[in-house]
């Protein structure tokens, strides 16, 4: 029989069992949720896409290994947070982005501002759009420059002086010029990806197809994107600048870094708020001020500084989407208000 | 279906290894501990010394304010009454008896004449003599529970839901006994003056719901059975309560406030036996499970029954069990030694030896906010994680930590496997030592004012 007496127990408190999801197999999801977006852009765009891409991945590993080991923390590159934060740079990032500069991106997204405020969970803002937002400020010409990916593939090494480039979408909604923009690309361009702009944002559709299988993973709630969408829809259906509502709202939805942004960065857990009636909150927030930039920032896209902005109010946000607790029924919420 | 609540997790519920096993009788230990708290509120007082001899049902600790009388679980002589290990951590005081394997039965278990006769205030009697208290682990006293609802109370509801993953006590005993548990409901409709009384099941224990409607159907009983969906803490008292009355107990409050009172599945039964043979409570169904058990078993044992027994009649343990838990995986108390005896609040043993304990070296919540998601009591465990952990014990008590009832859903859905649950025990011990220190300050201070005002007259 069993010798009791020398079992070796562990006394920890309860509960004494955990789900199987963690960490890791969260960002997991997220990189396999990404996987179609990076497929089409590697068809579309040529052998760079993946390349930019694994060179961003392999810096931000780089740099968060570099970091924790430089302060004498515990190890983090497992959680493999910082894949994620490398395939979302690579993903705002022009495709003829240089090597070396998306190096820094990805030493500006993960030390200044992921590590220096503590590592995962606890950056403010959203580590992959601080870091495209320090590359524009610091780089606008490279960071503007968008291939036209029908005429010519991005060469995989140099400079990208002399490849053929193209407006986006975005440029020509910005000056209103809708006959121009439908005789460039049709909506099914526009949805299917076959359009200019950053490496990993220009296919709605695999975006979509990525993001819906983060909710059904229950990775992602469908809080945030739905009604982030949602506003950026009706909105531009409401007032278009020009050409009828419905084309308006399909090529602003379609267009720019929406479904990218909606799925895959409003949607990071550090940077929106923990209550699902916040998350509505939050993209509803995050549409107005996508909306507002396009039509009169002097960006034409706005959902990376939209994104950003909201990231900045997620804690007043949370502390106004507290849920009620157990017992606390509404009459008492009034009575107590009354006192 | 009633609606269930909001929040809550749904874990593999690991019913399967013994929720088609038959309850077993323990063969007689040839010795039980007792200890003198199986029940919330103060110990009881040892009523024998050593050297006495016991007869099962016999009367061995009297309670004192708050608690429920205890009983010799087998006849024999008492052979010291002294500390012992128990289930809840710790020594307790507790009465170890021998076993003359004569199971003779104490002269102070009187059968009543005619139990339907019987006024409410001598069933209560009854019920309180029989030692009750809260069979699925609150072991809250069930004659406290009975008095102070009875006028109160329009919904007398029966807690089977069992939503713990492993624990198949209830209902096996709703496919065996099922007709204790339709007169122990009949017995208290009568008490509480009520036409109804509503069982309350999980859906996932269909033939244990048909076994009830059965003998309800046959006895034309005023017992109603309502399943429910699947989710932990389902079987949380207040958790049951919304479930089937769409009310919320107010915080702090009990189901009494609303109207409700709650009893286990096998408090029911054993209130059913005080009432008709006049037994007290001596037994306990035990789920003896978990990846670290040879063969899992559904095991009827007397109370004080050393644990290690029961896992001799699973065949043993499994090399390297490295936990053992009395109660379910969720809100169970994992034991440092398996010298505990089984109490009346034991409805599991469960030992692991596989993955089922899952830490990381190094947490760190992400902000996902599956836990706010998850609580039961809807509050916001990150946040009172950050408060407990930095000792800010003003902004834990406004986040409501002591509203949380430790059920541990949380801490189960958290991918970055934070220790939540423990660092709420911790910040609720925070919000009381402040509450205390607060209190004795402020006494302080007005018992130096008040002398300063005595010399000040003086002057």
């Amino acid at each position: 029989m069993t010798d009791y007496k020398n079992l070796k127990l562990i006394a920890t408190s309860n509960p004494h069992i955990r789900s199987n999801e963690t960490t890791r197999s969260i960002m997991l999801d997220v990189i396999v949720a990404m996987l179609p977006a990076l497929l089409w852009a590697v068809i579309w765009f040529g052998m760079k896409a993946l390349t930019l891409t694994a060179v961003s991945v392999i810096g931000c590993i780089f740099w968060e290994w570099l970091y924790r080991k430089l302060m004498k923390k515990p190890q983090s590159v497992g959680d493999l947070s910082a894949v994620v934060t490398g395939m979302l740079l690579a993903f705002v990032c022009p495709v003829t982005t240089p090597y070396w500069m998306i190096l820094i991106g990805g030493f500006f997204s993960i030390i200044v501002v992921k590590q220096l405020f503590g590592g995962i969970g606890k950056n403010f803002v959203n580590p992959a759009l601080a870091g495209r937002a320090f590359l524009l400020g610091s780089y606008a010409g490279v960071m503007t420059t968008w291939i036209d990916a029908a005429a010519n593939k991005a060469p995989l090494m140099g400079a990208a002086a002399d490849i053929v480039t193209a407006a986006t979408p975005l440029a020509y909604m910005k000056t209103g010029d809708m006959e121009g923009l439908k005789s460039v690309y049709s909506v099914a361009d526009m949805f299917l990806g076959k359009t200019g702009g950053s490496l990993g944002e220009v296919s709605a559709a695999l975006l979509l197809l990525g993001g819906v299988y983060l909710i059904w993973r229950k990775v992602i709630n469908w809080q945030t994107p739905v009604a982030y969408i949602a506003t950026v829809a009706v909105l531009s259906f409401l007032f278009p600048k020009s050409g009828s509502g419905l084309d308006w709202m399909l090529y602003s939805i379609f267009g720019g870094g929406l479904m990218l942004g909606a799925f895959f960065m409003a949607t990071d857990y550090a940077t929106s708020p923990v209550t699902k009636k916040g998350q509505l909150i939050f993209g509803i927030g995050c549409g107005l001020f996508t909306v507002l930039i396009r039509y009169f920032g002097s960006y034409n896209e706005g959902v990376c500084y939209s994104i950003m902005v909201m990231n900045l109010c997620v804690a007043l946000i949370d502390k106004y989407t507290k849920p009620t607790r157990f017992g606390v029924v509404k009459s008492d919420k009034k009575e107590a208000a009354a006192k | 279906m009633a609606q269930a609540f909001f929040g809550g997790v749904h874990p593999h519920d690991m019913k399967a290894a013994t929720n088609e096993k038959a309850i077993e009788q323990l063969a007689p230990p040839a010795e039980v501990v007792i200890p003198m708290s199986m029940h919330f509120g103060a110990p009881c007082t040892p009523l024998v010394k050593a050297g006495d001899p016991v007869k099962v049902g016999q009367k061995i600790g009297e309670f004192r304010g708050l608690g429920a009388p205890i009983h010799a679980s087998v006849s024999g002589k008492v052979k010291a009454v002294e500390p012992r290990p128990y289930s809840m951590g710790g020594n307790m005081m507790s009465v170890v008896i021998e076993n003359d394997f004569q199971d003779t039965l104490s002269e102070e278990v009187v059968a009543p004449a005619d139990p339907d006769a019987l006024s409410v205030d001598e069933m209560v009697e009854l019920v309180k003599n029989a030692g009750i208290v809260g069979m699925g682990g609150a072991t809250f006293p069930t004659h406290v529970k009975i008095s102070g609802g009875i006028g109160k109370v329009d919904h007398v509801l029966i807690n089977g839901a069992e939503c713990e993953p492993y624990i198949t006590g209830d209902h096996r005993t709703m496919l065996e006994r099922p007709e204790e548990i339709i007169g122990g409901c009949r017995y208290l409709a009568k008490m509480f003056g009520v036409d109804k009384v509503i069982i309350g099941v999980e859906d996932n224990k269909q033939n244990g719901i048909d076994a009830m409607n059965k003998v309800i159907a046959e006895t034309n009983a005023p017992v109603v059975v309502e399943p429910l969906r699947c989710r932990y803490p389902q079987g949380g008292e207040k958790q049951l309560c919304q479930a089937i009355t769409g009310k919320q107990v107010p915080p702090g409050g009990l189901p009494s406030n609303i109207g409700c009172a709650v009893f286990n599945i096998n408090t029911t039964c054993a209130i059913y036996r005080a009432i008709t043979k006049g037994m007290p409570v001596v037994s306990k169904i035990v789920t003896v499970s978990g990846s670290g058990v040879m063969e899992p078993k559904n095991i009827e044992c007397p109370i004080g029954t050393p644990v290690s027994l029961l896992f001799d009649a699973c065949g043993g343990l499994k090399d390297g069990t490295y936990k053992i838990i009395a109660g379910g995986p969720m809100m169970g108390m994992a034991q440092y030694t398996v010298d505990v005896p089984v109490g009346k609040g034991t409805g599991a043993m469960l030992a692991f030896c596989g993955k089922e304990e899952q830490t990381v070296e190094h947490p760190q919540c992400i902000r996902c906010g599956k836990c706010v998601a998850a609580c039961p009591v809807h509050l916001e465990p990150l946040f009172m994680y950050q408060y407990a952990e930095k000792g800010m014990v003003d902004e834990l008590n406004e986040a409501h930590v002591m509203d949380c009832m430790e059920c541990g859903a949380c801490a189960y859905v958290c991918p970055a496997r934070m220790h939540l649950t423990q660092m709420f025990k911790t910040g609720k011990q925070l919000v009381k030592n402040k509450a205390a220190a607060d209190k004795a300050a402020a006494e302080a201070k007005k018992a130096k004012e008040a002398k300063e005002e005595k010399e000040a007259v003086n002057k």
